[in-house]
């Protein structure tokens, strides 16, 4: 690629044009990915054309711009927000300092890590997620699918552009291994043991959008306020595209919840299964998986590398800047639920530790307001989805091995055992869901488990060819 | 007695010394001996804290011993044996001042006891390699650091005047260890039974005349009316094993090294300083020599004298690296450069090797031996960096492999003259380390067939991927990476605990065998640090701060 290209295929906002260490480190990496994305990537559709947005560049005009395009010539940018002139570090030991525009040594170490496991996400979605575009429930579906799985690649970028601009070697090596680890794959794995589980229809396509999306949402928003200034606007400006994302989940398992009600009234009956519906158990034992497998995300409610992140300045708290306290936290106190002598309570660390659960009882906040939005559709039918307990079927933390219930009762492990069919998605679910799975390629037209959604994309309409050929 | 620790920190601390100006040492020349004698002024302490009485020594005092050991080796080849004796009556030298110590910095100690153990390998190394013997005259009384001072020479003459003793009080009285390496040396060097030597170590008067020759403490006794006779006798028996010349022919005289500082730079004739207290670095950069060092070495040193080019720029670097470790403790790394032409390091290593048995230039080679284990020895983060326009071969290049991490600049783009390391012959033994290998065996311990490799490419400049490939350099950056890399490393050491890095250092530089030398810089300060830490020594109840106020110490009875 000439130097001349690099401004036209790989959009930017970084002067990639006159950084010649850059476009170098590249130069090598590019070509490697675009192996991993015929490899891992979607398992079809490589030469259709997908109506995708792509982000030229970060102002209102060029972040969405719309068009027909193969996946393969995506224009993938790197983008940083805007930023802020003298911006300075809100928390921490550092609160104050001038934000860095460089590594600081001290912290490289962290840095590069936190870059890589977050950097390690954005790929590993991607090939969770490959073979669902052979079953999608419409073309609008199909390019939604595309275009999380597009940006979730161009969030890779992102992390590969810190890791090349800022890190020397190793970061250059750690980029290429982004490329080199795959979800699943039993000797090179993803870092993160979620991201090894392949999705594996649409109904848990859109709870992960929501839910686990979600969690990364979070992650991202407490990068957004690094006291690395690089890693804090690029992680802003994924963000925006993020939004987009969890806005296909809770559309998503709006529609199904709205086709729900549509055949439950139809047929006036709660099974609609022999009708092509998604029954509201089902549903509501896809959300008790989700949203408590999302929880683990988060990692142990108290931990130190937490603790330190934050008085380095390395990793903040959502929405560091609009909380009313010192930012520094030395002396504060918190409450962990936890399970002591048998039953659950509290108990009190102190804030500085609980890092990790301050930012999981945001994320849950955050969840519950799909949540309601699904219940208002509900309404009518006097039914409603409910958040499981935050107890509820985990693996990491204070409630690990001990069996709390949906509704927050802890119970003894055979009184939990008995009832897992009923909480967790059980094997005639997955058998219903998998037998509705099947493509609808007629543009306009939805597949009859799920509504057709309020609008098109960027004002098309609904029998649009999303995707052509 | 003061029991002050806050004392002041000294000002800047130089090094270079004229015999002109000394205060505390006297050096006379008669035939091919040499008497050294010690008065040491009360009143010229480097701090104005304390008065060394009986002849005990601070730094300054030690700065100036060390150096007439060096003046004796370059400035007079005729002297085959050096008599060092006290001029004080009846006290020969009563060791480190202790109020100077109780009331120092815990780095001043640890810097002053290296520089002293260092000044006593310089007496012994001038024994063994320069023909030039060391006699201690112990005329009186000589405790601690006195005795440790007498155990590196290579023969100890006691008087035997029934009250004058060798002792090691230190562990009886302060609490702490001999400093300079009394326990090895009487244990390792003179092999005293090591039960004797605890009998001997825990006695604090000592032991005199007839008790220290049986144990061994002491090579030799005589009564007062024939102690000077019997020092010239024996002082005339190791003259005669000298190979160094009968005259003073080819003597130099070490001129005072010129150097400006501005407190950003300080530069000397080949060598520049430059100081990154924001970094916490500091940048050395020897600049290799020119045309006009060329040719015969003995030619050079007979119209160039001290200026040189291989012995002006080790005095400067000697200077320099001395300067560091006192005056500058919160720069903890330095970043080692060279500049100029490869093959004009090589030419002069080439001379030297041609000459390698004249006096003077053997001298020569010595000097940066000893200059590259101070750098060894330097409890800071040593990086070198491998750059365009550098000159690391031969001699240079043990800056490379002294380095903690060496790093070659890789070019891609063929901007520059290649960056190159070329190894030489001075790389296979001139310069062995305080563990008796070279810098190269030590680099890849464990590998010898690297090292003959090494050693098979002589000569030839090995650009950044073959000196990666054959273990020389820690890695080859890219040109693209250089500066990150560079910038990172430096950011990232100067992130870490100085004590970490510094013990971290020490326990992976010196690989392999264990030597005297090993042992004093690496068991000796490791022990004597742990002490000097701890409350019973240090502490407001412990004997250093307590000796002399008539007050016992209050001792932790806790073995630890
Ligand atoms: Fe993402």
């Amino acid at each position: 690629m000439s130097i001349a290209d690099y401004s036209d295929r790989i959009p930017n906002n970084v002067d990639l044009a006159g950084d010649r260490k850059l476009q170098r480190a590249l130069e090598a990496w590019q070509p490697h990915f675009l192996d991993w994305w015929q490899q891992q990537g979607p398992v079809d559709f490589q030469e259709s054309e997908i109506y995708l947005r792509t982000a030229i560049s970060v102002d209102q005009e060029g972040w969405a711009q719309f068009g027909h395009v193969k996946m393969p010539d995506y224009r993938w940018g790197i983008f940083l927000a805007d930023a802020k002139p003298d911006r300075t570090i809100a928390y921490g030991d550092h609160l104050g300092e001038p934000a860095w525009q460089q590594v600081p040594g001290e912290y490289r170490g962290e840095l590069q890590r936190l870059i890589v496991v977050q950097g390690d996400t954005e790929p590993a979605s991607v090939e969770q997620q490959r073979h669902l575009c052979h079953t999608a429930p419409s073309l609008y579906d199909l390019r939604n699918l595309f275009q999380v799985n597009v940006e979730e690649a161009r969030h890779l970028w992102a992390m590969v552009y810190l890791l090349h601009g800022f890190f020397g070697r190793d970061g250059r090596e750690e980029a290429d291994e982004l490329l080199h680890r795959t979800s699943g794959d039993r000797d090179h794995p993803r870092i993160l043991g979620a991201f090894n589980e392949r999705t594996p229809d649409w109904l848990s396509f859109f709870f992960f959008t929501y839910f686990t999306d979600r969690d990364g949402k979070y992650q991202l928003a407490s990068l957004a306020e690094s006291g690395f200034d690089p890693l804090a606007r690029t992680c802003q400006f994924m963000l925006k595209e993020e939004a987009h994302h969890m806005f296909v989940g809770a559309t998503g398992i709006g529609r199904v919840v709205q086709r729900t009600v549509e055949l439950m009234r139809a047929h006036d009956t709660d099974d609609v299964a022999p009708y092509g519906g998604i029954n509201l158990d089902t549903l509501q034992r896809y959300l008790n998986f989700h949203f408590s497998v999302s929880l683990d995300l988060f990692g142990a409610e108290t931990s130190t590398n937490a603790a330190n992140y934050y008085a380095a300045g390395l990793k903040g708290r959502f929405q560091e800047e609009s909380r009313a306290d010192d930012h520094r936290l030395h002396g504060d106190e918190v409450a962990v639920p936890t399970v002591a002598d048998g039953r659950i309570t509290t108990e009190t660390v102190t804030a500085l530790s609980a890092l990790n659960l301050t930012l999981r009882d945001d994320y849950a906040a955050d969840c519950q307001k799909g949540i309601d939005r699904w219940n208002r559709i509900l309404a009518p039918i006097g039914r409603r989805l409910l958040a499981p307990h935050i107890g509820f079927n985990r693996q990491v933390g204070r409630f690990r091995g001990h069996p709390v219930t949906p509704d927050g009762r802890l119970v003894d492990a055979a009184t939990w055992e008995a009832q897992r069919d009923a909480w967790l998605p059980n094997a005639a679910d997955q058998a219903h869901v998998a037998s509705l799975m099947t493509a609808v390629r007629e543009p306009g037209r939805m597949a009859n488990w799920l509504a057709a959604p309020a609008n098109g994309i960027n004002g098309r309409p609904l029998d649009f060819e999303y995707v052509r050929g | 007695m003061s029991t002050r620790t806050d004392v002041a920190p000294l000002g800047p601390i130089g090094f270079d010394r004229d015999p002109s100006g000394y205060r505390h040492w006297s050096l006379a020349v008669d035939g091919n001996i040499a008497t050294v004698t010690m008065r040491v002024d009360p009143d010229g302490g480097v701090r104005p804290d304390y008065q060394l009485r009986l002849n005990s020594y601070d730094l300054g005092v030690d700065i100036e011993l060390h150096d007439v050991v060096q003046r004796l080796r370059f400035e007079h080849p005729e002297v085959h044996a050096v008599v060092l004796t006290g001029g004080l009556d009846k006290t020969f030298c009563a060791g480190a001042n202790i109020q100077m110590l109780a009331g120092a910095t815990h780095a001043h100690k640890v810097n002053f006891c290296k520089f002293t153990n260092e000044t006593r390998n310089s007496i012994e190394d001038a024994g063994r390699h320069s023909g030039q013997v060391w006699l201690a005259a112990v005329n009186g009384t000589a405790a601690g650091g006195g005795y440790e001072l007498a155990l590196a020479c290579e023969d100890i003459v006691l008087i035997d005047d029934r009250s004058s003793a060798v002792s090691l009080p230190e562990v009886a009285l302060l609490a702490v260890l001999p400093g300079t390496g009394g326990l090895t040396r009487v244990v390792d060097k003179r092999k005293v039974r090591r039960d004797l030597a605890d009998l001997f170590s825990t006695r604090t008067e000592g032991a005199r005349g007839r008790q220290a020759l049986q144990w061994g403490l002491v090579d030799a006794i005589a009564p007062r009316s024939s102690f000077d006779a019997t020092v010239a006798e024996r002082a005339a028996a190791l003259a005669a094993r000298s190979d160094r010349p009968a005259g003073p022919a080819d003597a130099i005289s070490l001129r005072p090294i010129d150097v400006v500082d501005d407190g950003r730079t300080r530069r000397y004739g080949h060598v520049t300083v430059a100081y990154d207290r924001a970094e916490r670095s500091a940048a050395i950069t020897v600049s290799g020599p020119g045309p006009e060092h060329a040719g015969d070495a003995v030619e050079r040193l007979r119209a160039e004298g001290d200026r040189y080019w291989p012995l002006a720029a080790c005095r400067q670097l000697d200077d320099a690296l001395l300067h560091l470790r006192f005056n500058e403790p919160e720069l903890g790394t330095w970043v080692l450069r060279t500049e100029g032409d490869p093959e004009a390091v090589l030419a002069v290593d080439a001379a030297l090797a041609a000459a390698a048995d004249h006096w003077l230039v053997r001298e020569v080679r010595l000097f940066w031996a000893r200059t590259l284990r101070r750098l060894d020895l330097s409890a800071r983060t040593l990086i070198t960096l491998v750059e365009p326009g550098s000159c690391f071969a031969g001699t240079l290049a043990e800056l490379a492999w002294a380095a903690d991490r060496t790093l070659q600049y890789d070019d891609l783009d063929g901007e520059h003259p290649p960056a190159t390391l070329t190894v030489a012959a001075a790389n296979g033994g001139w310069y062995p380390m305080a563990n008796g290998l070279t810098r190269l065996q030590s680099r890849v311990w464990g590998h010898d067939e690297l090292v003959g490799e090494a050693m098979a490419s002589s000569g030839e400049p090995l650009d950044a991927t073959a000196a990666a490939a054959a273990g020389l350099v820690t890695a080859a950056v890219d040109d693209i990476d250089w500066d990150d890399e560079i910038r990172l490393l430096l950011a990232e050491r100067a992130g870490y605990s100085p004590d970490a890095l510094t013990a971290m250092e020490a326990n992976l530089r010196f690989v392999g065998p264990e030597t005297m030398e090993t042992t004093l810089f690496g068991r000796l300060p490791a022990w004597q640090n742990w002490v000097f830490s701890r409350p019973n020594a240090t502490g407001p109840d412990g004997a250093l701060l307590r000796y002399g106020s008539g007050t016992r110490p209050a001792y932790d009875r806790t073995r630890a």
